[in-house]
């Protein structure tokens, strides 16, 4: 009787430990890619277990590139220009590559398996990034729908960035996302504060990032973020600024705002604030402030459509109409605009129309 | 030629055009429908269904006929060709993803399906009721993985052509349901073959 039971239950098992010392050697020789060198801006070599996406093996390595969908491939944000190694394109890179960005080679970072050396390149700037855990420290209704939300530091922890830049926030999972998920926010606070961060985040309908600092934020929550990113910054020059940003907009334009306060900056700027009624505009006392400790700033807020109780006696129109009024010539003007899609490109004609030459208007869209 | 020979070369043959795994005994239909929309693609799972089902028939064969027999352990013989099969996947797995990185991801999941592809699992217990030869066999499994490979790209060159007229096609008939249908008429087609070789 065990006779039978055995030799069946030996042949079983036999045949299992040879496929599975079979399948031992391939992955040690197959999918074994052994270390490979990843070489950045053709002057930074790293040595790297080789067979994991660009992506994560760049974020082993300290160096984080934007992702907003951690990797799936869906949001299109790790986009990186590798000069060798990465192969063809993948199917699933097609839909988040431009004409003109395939030529250039670019790639996602979080498709792009590293199996052989690599030699990409990335912005400077990225070697800046890093990930911090932060507490909320406060939050605050800015209006009805604007809520600026403060973030402090852990005791040693410190981020340099550049006024303009931004920071990813993340969300972890619940009941609109099954996966934790990055957004991005402009800086709004000073960045000669280094051990703390204020963001301003307007409520999106469905917006999944919006949706959990709205419904589920409160203080003192642990929260993760990165950064910083981005080459929305001021440039040095002597030219004239005409900024232009409503609503959440306002966040970047604040924080050079600080930083002009902060360096003394006598250059002469314009803001135009855009905004539908009274109960849209905030933080209005503290850009008269910068009015005073900044001799050349003015702060232009524009309503397009008062309520009737509003009592405004400032500028009236759209926001593109208000620029035209007070930008006589804009030969001597750099801009710097935050905002929607919409927004910027009715502006950027404005601004163009006025003379202002189209590689020194920067901007920051939303998307 | 021997007559082994000759016979291994029939079953060739009769594997590939008059018994079409796929056509005729409707096996393997799940990744037939699905990856069936490009020719590229196509041919690449082809080409791993054609590995994968030649090898394990002849892997098979020998452990049933050298191991599970003499053993008297032909009922284990289920159990064992699905843990070679499963095995031989992974190993094609690994293959391609070295290979061919694209090929890999518009394969997707259905390389890995392809352990529980029916036309492979089928292949190999017909080679057993049949009782073929090692030669044979090896044939068999070769002229199976083939005529299925066959049949997929010349599926996906029919559904390439179809993308190009839309609008054509009846609406309740789109995708699966006209997939459908061509296969059967393919299968008609493939019956013209018949009679030409003998597949036992």
């Amino acid at each position: 009787m065990l006779g039978p039971f055995l030799v069946g239950v030996g042949v079983m098992c036999g045949i299992s430990v040879v496929l599975a010392v079979m399948m031992v050697i391939a992955d040690a020789t197959i999918a074994n890619y052994g270390t490979v060198k990843v070489k950045i801006n053709k002057d930074k070599e790293l040595e790297v277990d080789g067979g994991r996406s660009l992506l994560s093996t760049l974020m082993e390595e300290q160096i984080f590139i934007p992702s907003a969908c951690g990797g799936r491939g869906s949001c299109g944000m790790c986009k990186v220009k590798v000069l060798d190694g990465a192969g063809d394109l993948l199917p699933t890179e097609l839909p988040m590559l431009s004409a003109d960005e395939k030529k250039q080679n670019v790639r996602l970072a979080c498709q792009c398996k590293v199996k052989k050396d690599y030699s990409i390149e990335i912005p400077e700037s990225l070697f800046n990034v890093k990930e911090y855990q932060v507490t909320v420290a406060s939050l605050t209704d800015l209006t009805y729908d604007i809520k600026k939300v403060s973030l402090k530091f852990k005791p040693g922890d410190e981020i340099n960035f550049k006024a303009g830049q931004f920071v990813q926030f993340g969300v972890p999972e619940y009941e609109l996302t099954p996966e934790p998920v990055y957004r991005a926010y402009s800086v709004a606070s000073s960045p000669f504060v280094k051990d703390a961060l204020e963001l301003e985040i307007r409520l999106v309908p469905n917006g999944i990032c919006t949706t959990y600092v709205f419904k589920y934020l409160k203080e003192k929550d642990n929260v993760t973020i990165n950064g910083p990113y981005g080459d929305f910054f001021l440039r040095d020059s002597e030219r004239d600024i005409v900024f232009i940003a409503g609503g959440s907009g306002m966040a970047p334009i604040r924080s050079m705002l600080y930083e002009m306060k902060q360096n003394n900056n006598q250059r002469k700027a314009m803001y135009f604030f855009g905004a539908r009624a009274v109960k849209d505009l905030f933080q209005v006392d503290e850009m008269r402030q910068f009015e005073k400790d900044l001799p050349n700033f003015r702060y232009i807020p524009a309503l397009s459509a008062p309520d009737p109780g509003d009592n405004w006696e400032g500028d009236i129109g759209l926001i593109t109409e208000v620029v035209a009024k007070y930008v006589e010539s804009g030969s001597n003007v750099e801009a710097y605009l935050c905002g929607s899609p919409g927004m910027i490109d009715a502006c950027i004609k404005v601004l163009k129309s006025k003379g202002v030459p189209e590689d020194l208007i920067f901007y920051d869209k939303f998307a | 030629m021997t007559e082994n020979g000759w016979m291994a070369f029939s079953i060739l043959i009769a594997a590939i055009f008059t018994d079409n795994i796929l056509l005729t005994n409707y096996l393997g239909m799940c990744s037939f429908l699905s990856v069936s929309k490009e020719i590229k693609t196509a041919t690449g799972l082809g080409t791993a269904v054609v590995f994968v089902m030649t090898c394990t028939t002849v892997i098979n064969w020998l452990v049933y006929y050298y191991i599970l027999m003499p053993l008297d352990l032909g009922y284990l013989y289920f159990i064992v060709f699905i843990v070679v099969i499963a095995a031989f996947v992974q190993l094609v797995e690994m293959i391609v993803e070295r290979v061919s990185e694209p090929l890999y991801y518009s394969l997707g999941i259905f390389l890995p399906l392809i352990t529980v592809n029916c036309a492979i699992l089928g292949a190999c217990l017909f080679m057993i009721i049949r009782n073929y030869g090692f030669l044979s066999s090896l044939a068999y499994g070769f002229g199976a993985g083939v005529g299925w490979a066959l049949a997929i790209t010349c599926m996906a060159g029919i559904r390439e052509k179809m993308a190009k007229v839309k609008g054509k096609i009846p609406k309740g008939l789109e995708g699966a349901g006209i997939t459908l249908i061509i296969a059967g008429i393919m299968a008609l087609a493939f019956i013209g073959f018949s009679g030409t070789m003998n597949i036992r």
